[in-house]
């Protein structure tokens, strides 16, 4: 039992409260990975492969090593030797942490166009980069499998996994298919794509005996951890990652890629502090990025729109040297109640860099191919789009039927019609014009699944009437530590200011990766646990109706902390195995999701095919809001992502070669402010029940469906159907 | 990038040696896009000569209501110039859809001139390239080729020249002057860049001695012209394909036409044949698309940008409809 403490303040959850860490960054007073002094600093540059696969036959480092100020050229002649990675384990989840498999400057071999095969550690970055340029490596090449497309029927079945099946079915959906009334079927490719964080990755490395401190560019500080341990054979209480200030992530720094372990390496080599802030082209070289995908989806329906089959399928690669499956046609186990469901994913296996994950991982590329064939069948039909998902709107989740622990999708489409005036729309393509543009309206549905994972938390009170939240969470600009700052003082009954959360040490209590929109109500979860803790203290303390701190002052203790979960490594160890158990358990008993309604308007020219998205409305259940401007700006990130994806990203990768060739942000078109719109973003606030506080990770829902309802604008504009992102203007011709 | 010195000339004489016996050397204007290709170790000067102080930062009438452009007027000065603005909006309009700001108003018109490619294959110093390192290959040929030429292009190089600015000189009838320790010349704009051909790391009539000092555009054959640019973004991207054009009517008739093509040659294009199919045509729809047929006749594309001759086509046709659409042609 606990007792309610006195309000001393209006709560904070749910209000537009700037972010705690806006000053510091603004301000330039935030020192981000590369930006931390140290005595004796040395600056490192790497260099690239440029051959796919093969052997490394000669290397010759005497010119770079004479340029003045080169302190050391480290290949797999002198490197320091390097322990290989372990194999996965569902019990300890920083196994699932290395980017590649490869044993970096510890081999001959070489496994993709990019992997590193030396570093130069010199006294300045320029003299580092100068040499770099100066390394002479003889290959001698061999055969490889580069060209996605080309490989494409050689996909395999995809394995399943503990959060991912590889396919799932319900009846018998391609004989539905076959004698359905209405039918729709397509086949749609996505490319590459890399994340482009403003913050290129980057590491500062220090060793002091065998202890390590580490500033990295990181998404999963734990797991850097434990990965820097097991590599350099060192223990891992004597490892120390430090992350509070990440400049986008994206997943891209999720994994732990080349660069930060040749940091780590090359100051072990020198046995000075290193430094190494990758290039642009360095981060497509050395981290992987999303797979391109094939996909079939093909749609059989009733005169009346109720769907009889639904299949979709797909293939994606992966690295011979990495990477994981995506859930590519996840969604459509879940968005539409098919009587009959077959979903199916396949992988390649290629000689490029692993593939990874990046911003809904499948889901973005997947509710693209099934919204825009949705919307096919709505015209198939001669039926309003919404109204055809409406008459397919699930009681259970549809593949196993399960309860939904929430679904508001319904709420979604309505709210979000409202403020987009979908009423307006003339359905025949073409029927709108401003002027000489095309105007196009599209709609799709946005669907991602809702994850927590363990994260360990302690709170302390203080007789000041100040409060302390300790948690080793990372901080990627999403507003993690502003959101938990909000949520201990509602659980405390204190104002907002009076809270100061620390994150982004390893020093820290554990914290589940910044991954799969969990973070929030994984730590979330424990804060609270925490703050009921601190709250049974102190109703030991003294009577109710006293704010905490008086409570404290009265009982004459300084300080008063709780703490959620054990950072030993036993505590880890149980504590991941009764999550893991908690999580199987849970994903039995619900079907756990943010949705949305993602509505655009396009003009497209008629002369050029040039397409520009004029106006966008989102409504989401993500469950209950913690902070109305932090979620939303989120919320905003991933359409803006989405809009890249739909009209111009793509990472060319030569199928000759597994070379990328377009490595900067000159060349691979990622939106600029002009190619955005007004953004409208809505949220329904209803809380999840089966979540703490009701909240949903919002990290990644807001990409899902963007590109599917671009496509269908492009459609409704023009009467295409461009099922092959980019929709660049060529295909409109 | 590689170890180079540097030296900073304080006025055209300095500069001009300084190069004079310096088979290595290379000027520094406004930088954007040397440097960027220094970083690439796509250039490797010994000597960069920082002309970006010599006093070559005038916009001048000149008499018969022509214009002399300093070559080291930034492009976002030059962009906002009144004289530019009513009597060149072509010109104003061009500079205005290149890159961003900030590169405006560092980015020289000089500099401009010498603009490299963009062309993939020429960044990266693990392709075959002949105009990088002549007689290695065309590594682009066969590979990503979305911004390369359809004309005047070789089996040798198929990259395009990416400056706009420029195509709104060709159209205008610009000459370039440049000088060295030798002498002053002067040389059409249209005459400036080369094609490819077998040697296309030799990109333009510049010796190696030459400075380019300034820029000289006639009077304009009519202050109605304008310039469109067509690429995967709303800014900050190369063109794919664009139209510069200035048109003049009469009692429905073309009676002067400029038109020039950027994003689909090796130099900027001017559109000398769509210009004889225009002269005394009817300022009619069928009449821009004759002329663009019979620009593109000779056209040869790649995989990757088989639609820029149908894109090159309707722009060419889009802009000149655009420019007698307004209600002034008569």
């Amino acid at each position: 039992m606990t007792r309610t403490l006195p309000r001393t303040s209006e709560p904070a959850v749910g209000k537009p409260i700037d972010r705690v860490d806006g000053t510091a960054k603004t301000t330039g007073a935030a020192r981000f990975a590369a930006e931390h002094p140290y005595p004796g600093l040395a600056h490192a540059a790497l260099v690239h492969a440029t051959i796919s696969r093969g052997r490394i036959t000669a290397i010759d480092t005497t010119e770079a090593a004479a340029i003045p100020g080169v302190v050391t050229v480290l290949t797999h002649h002198n490197a320091p030797a390097l322990k290989p990675p372990r194999k996965v384990s569902p019990l300890d989840l920083s196994t699932m942490a290395s980017g590649t498999s490869v044993a970096y400057l510890n081999t001959d071999e070489v496994h993709w166009d990019g992997q590193p095969v030396a570093v130069v550690v010199a006294e300045t970055l320029t003299a580092a980069r100068e040499a770099a340029a100066l390394v002479k490596v003889v290959y001698a090449p061999m055969r490889s499998t580069v060209d996605f497309l080309a490989e494409e029927p050689n996909a395999r079945p995809q394995k399943g996994n503990l959060l991912m099946s590889g396919s799932a079915k319900k009846g018998d959906a391609e004989a539905a298919l076959a004698t359905a009334p209405v039918r729709v079927e397509g086949r749609f490719t996505t490319p590459p794509h890399h994340h482009n964080a403003i913050e290129p990755h980057a590491t500062t490395a220090v060793w002091d005996g065998d202890r390590l401190t580490v500033h990295d560019a990181t998404q999963s500080i734990d797991w850097l951890r434990s990965h820097l341990a097991l590599r350099f054979d060192v223990p891992a209480e004597g490892v120390r990652v430090i992350a509070p200030f990440v400049g986008g992530g994206f997943g891209g720094k999720a994994m732990i890629w080349p660069g930060t372990i040749l940091t780590v390496m090359a100051a072990r080599a020198t046995g000075r502090p290193v430094r190494l802030l990758l290039t642009r082209e360095g981060v497509y070289r050395t981290v992987g990025g999303r797979t391109p995908s094939t996909q079939r989806v093909a749609l059989g329906a009733r005169t009346d729109g109720r769907l009889t089959a639904l299949v979709h399928t797909s293939v994606t690669y992966t690295g011979r040297v990495g990477g994981s499956p995506e859930q590519v046609t996840s969604q459509s186990k879940h968005v539409y109640d098919a009587e009959n469901i077959l979903v199916r994913q396949n992988l390649v296996e290629l000689d490029l860099i692993s593939n990874t994950s990046m911003r809904a991982p499948g889901d973005a590329m997947g509710t693209f191919a099934l919204e825009a064939a949705i919307d096919e069948l709505a015209y198939e039909l001669g039926m309003d789009p919404i109204e055809l998902r409406m008459r397919n709107e699930p009681e259970r989740n549809p593949i196993d039927g399960r309860r939904f622990a929430n679904r508001n999708l319904r709420e979604a489409y309505r709210l979000g019609a409202e403020r987009f005036g979908w009423a307006d729309r003339t359905p025949e393509p073409g029927s709108m014009r401003d002027g000489r543009w095309l105007v196009g309206m599209g709609v799709a549905t946005a669907f991602h699944p809702a994850w927590q994972f363990l994260a360990n938390v302690t709170v302390r009170l203080s007789v000041d009437g100040t409060v302390l939240v300790r948690c080793g969470f990372q901080e990627m600009g999403m507003g993690g530590a502003t959101a938990q700052a909000q949520i201990a003082a509602d659980a405390l009954g204190v104002p907002v200011e009076s809270v100061r959360v620390e994150y982004g040490d390893s020093t820290l209590p554990l914290s589940p990766a910044a991954g799969g929109s969990m973070q929030t109500a994984s730590v979330a979860s424990s804060v609270l646990a925490a703050c009921q803790k601190l709250r049974r203290k102190l109703a030991k303390l003294g009577p109710p109706g006293e704010t905490p701190a008086a409570v404290l002052a009265r009982a004459g203790v300084p300080s008063l902390e709780a703490s959620v979960g054990s950072d030993s490594r036993l505590g880890r160890l149980t504590g991941q195995a009764r999550f893991l158990a908690k999580l199987l358990r849970d994903q039995r008993r619900w079907m756990r999701a943010a949705s949305g309604a993602q509505f655009c308007e396009v003009r497209v020219d008629p002369d050029t095919g040039e397409t520009r998205v004029s106006r966008w409305t989102a409504a989401f259940d993500v469950g209950r809001v913690i902070n109305a401007k932090t979620a939303v700006s989120q919320l905003r990130g991933g359409i803006v992502m989405g809009i890249g994806m739909a009209l111009s990203e793509e990472t060319l990768v030569d199928p000759r070669t597994g070379r990328i060739m377009n490595p900067g942000l000159g060349e691979y078109h990622v939106p600029v402010h002009a190619d955005i719109p007004p953004i409208d973003v809505a949220y329904l606030d209803e809380p999840d029940p089966t979540m703490p506080l009701g909240l949903i990770g919002v990290g990644e829902v807001g990409i899902t469906g963007v590109a599917g309802a671009i496509a269908n604008a492009v459609h409704h504009a023009t009467g295409r159907r461009i099922r092959d992102l980019p929709i660049t203007l060529d295909k409109l011709l | 990038m590689r170890t180079f010195s540097y030296v900073r000339a304080p006025d055209v004489e300095t500069a001009l040696r300084a190069v004079a016996d310096e088979p290595n050397a290379k000027f520094l204007g406004g930088g954007t896009n040397l440097v960027d290709l220094m970083r690439e170790n796509v250039e490797r000067p010994d000597v960069v000569v920082d002309i970006s102080r010599l006093p070559l930062t005038g916009v001048e009438e000149l008499p018969g209501g022509g214009v002399r452009i300093g070559a080291l007027v930034r492009n976002s000065a030059l962009a906002a110039h009144p004289l530019i603005r009513t009597r060149y909006p072509v010109l104003s309009q061009a500079i205005l859809c290149g890159a961003s700001a900030q590169l405006r108003n560092m980015a020289t018109v000089g500099g401009n001139l010498l603009q490299r490619t963009r062309c993939l294959y020429f960044y990266d110093g693990a392709s075959a390239c002949n105009k990088r390192e002549p007689a290695s290959g065309c590594a682009a040929i066969g590979g990503f080729t979305r911004n390369h030429g359809v004309l005047g292009v070789s089996e040798h190089c198929i990259a395009t020249h990416p400056s706009d600015l420029c195509v709104a000189l060709a159209a205008l009838d610009a000459e370039v002057e440049v000088e060295s320790t030798r002498g002053t010349r002067r040389i059409p704009l249209t005459g400036f860049h080369r094609l490819p051909g077998s040697t296309p790391h030799v990109e333009s009539a510049l010796e190696p001695d030459e400075l380019v000092t300034a820029i000289e555009l006639p009077a304009p054959i009519t202050e109605r012209s304008r310039y469109r640019k067509v690429r995967d973004r709303a800014s900050y991207a190369f063109a794919l394909v664009s139209v510069a054009a200035a048109l003049e009517t009469g009692g429905g008739t073309v009676t002067a036409a400029r038109l020039a093509l950027g994003g689909v040659a090796p130099k900027p294009w001017r559109a000398v044949e769509a210009e004889r199919v225009l002269l005394g045509a009817p300022a009619t729809e069928e009449s821009f698309r004759a002329a663009a047929d019979a620009e593109l006749a000779a056209a040869t594309a790649q995989d990757g940008n088989t639609f820029k001759i149908e894109l090159a086509r309707r722009t060419i046709v889009a802009t000149l409809r655009d420019l007698t659409s307004d209600g002034s042609a008569t």
